[in-house]
Formats: C-alpha cells, structure tokens, sequence
C-alpha cells in the first residue's frame, strides 16, 4: 500500500491524502501534467475519463468527460491557479453541463497537490482538499460513488459473463 | 443521503468551538441546557443559542423532563460528514492505487 497518511476533518471540512511513490519526483509530477495519464487514473475503469482542454497554466483551464456504463457523459472542469513544476498543483475543481460550460451554482472544491523527494529518494504526494460547504463535499462523494458503484456492477457482470459463458454460448 | 437536512445549516453549526463541546458532550449523555450553561463561561441564554443552532441542523435534539429540556447529541447527522470523508478517501485510494499501477509500467515515450 502507497497511501501514508489521511487525515479527515469533517469540521473544517477538509481532507488530505499522502501517499509514497518510489520513483523520482518528475514522474510523478507527469501522472497530472500529462493528459494521457491523467485520464488513466482520474476515474475508474468503468467511468473513463477524457481530458480536452488540459492547459495546466496559472489562470489555464482543464476540462475533461467522464463516460459511464450506458455512454452517459459526466463533465468537469478545473481553474489552475498554481502551477510549480514538479513540486506544486492548486486548482479548483468543479462541474460542468454536457456542454462542458461550468455550472455556476454547483460547489466547487479547492485542491492542492505537492509532490516532494523524501530522504530515502522516492516521492511523497500530498493531496488536500477543502470544502466550502458540506453540501460541496456530498456532491462529490456522490459523484465518486456512482463511479464506485458502476464499477462494482462491471465486475459483477464480467464474472457472470464467465460463469454463464460455456454452457449457454449466446 | 442529506437530502432532508440543511447542508448548510449544518456546516455553521459545526463550525463553532462551543457547538462542538457541546455536541461531544451530548453524544455520552443527556444534559440539560443549564447544566451545559454552568460548563462555559457564557450566558444560559448564549448557550441555549448554541443549542438552538445545533438543534435546527439536526445535530442534537431536545426532550422535555419536568420544567426542563434535556440535549441529546444525534450522531446520525454527525456520522454524516464522517461519512463523506470516508467515501472521499475510498475514491482517492482507488486513484492512488491507479497512479501505483501506471508508475510501475515503463513510460510510453511519446511525451517526453
């Protein structure tokens, strides 16, 4: 297990997750900088996400998909405020419509990545996130737990798929 | 999941210090709101605010006994935001556990 340290402040409304990589900083850094590998990890198998704009810039604008089970299409943008290559990412991060365009009455959260050499040479990243309000933080719980939830029914239905597969042979 | 509570409601009443002692100690027993008064410094009428406050988000409820009214912590609603955080590290794990697989594959060239 990578993760290291996660400290969760329902009061403040804050979260931040640490976790270590053992390769150098700069590699790390590309997981964000490069929208190739960005959308590798950003959301489950099950809800790919596409990156379009990706202009990690201070002032730039990322905005990506994501596309569900059914081909349902989930949009999201982000606001780069702080770039520091390859120690340091702010952003706020907040919904779209299927137009991509931001949704002005939907929370938004405030996230901070840093991505430091620890003593033995691998790389610590810290990811925080702050919650303007709570109702920011259950939408994106609960964007998460579709996610999560699609992802739970794919494997089911891969495995269904193999078991049922030998005898019936659509 | 909080679809009949006030969100916001919720996050001004946790955000202060007094709010949340009196929650804390209302989640190990009732106490009525002049004995929570003689806890702090303020007035019986600051702190029956305070209870107020924490009453309209739903994070205690009052039970009348005799002349008075006992507070009672309803850890439901504070599980809650517990909760949220709970999920939040689960999607973050999830990715983290992403990143780990993609770090240990050789890196394609093309963005080099």
């Amino acid at each position: 297990m990578t993760v290291t340290n996660v400290h969760k402040d329902p009061e403040h409304l804050t979260f931040f997750i640490t976790a270590e990589f053992d390769v150098p900083t700069e590699r790390v850094w590309r997981l964000w900088a490069d929208p190739r590998q960005l959308e590798r990890w950003w959301g489950p198998p099950t809800y790919p996400a596409t990156f379009v704009e990706h202009d990690l810039t201070p002032g730039g604008t990322v905005t990506y998909y994501m596309t569900g089970p059914e081909g349902d299409q989930h949009y999201g943008w982000w606001r780069v405020l702080t770039v520091e290559a390859p120690n340091r990412l702010e952003f706020e991060d907040g919904f779209a419509d299927d137009a991509g365009n931001p949704i002005s009455d939907m929370p938004t959260t405030m996230a901070t990545v840093t991505i430091d050499a620890t003593e033995s040479g691998a790389t610590r990243m810290t990811i925080s996130s702050i919650f303007p309000s709570l109702e920011a933080m259950e939408k994106l719980v609960e964007m998460g737990m579709e996610e999560g939830m699609a992802q739970a029914i794919g494997q089911i239905d891969a495995l269904l798929a193999e078991t049922v597969q030998p005898g019936v042979g659509a | 999941m909080l679809a009949d509570l006030d969100v916001d409601l919720l996050f001004h009443a946790l955000a202060d210090a007094t709010r949340r002692d009196i929650i804390t100690r209302t989640m190990t027993r009732d106490y009525s709101v002049s004995a929570l008064a003689r806890s702090y410094t303020m007035s019986f009428a600051a702190v029956q605010k305070h209870v107020a406050v924490l009453e309209r988000a739903g994070l205690v409820t009052k039970h009348p006994r005799g002349r008075e009214h006992l507070v009672r912590g309803s850890p439901d609603t504070i599980r809650t935001a517990s909760g949220l955080l709970e999920e939040l590290e689960e999607l973050w794990r999830d990715r983290i556990d992403r990143m780990g697989e993609i770090l240990a594959e050789p890196e394609s060239g093309e963005d080099e």
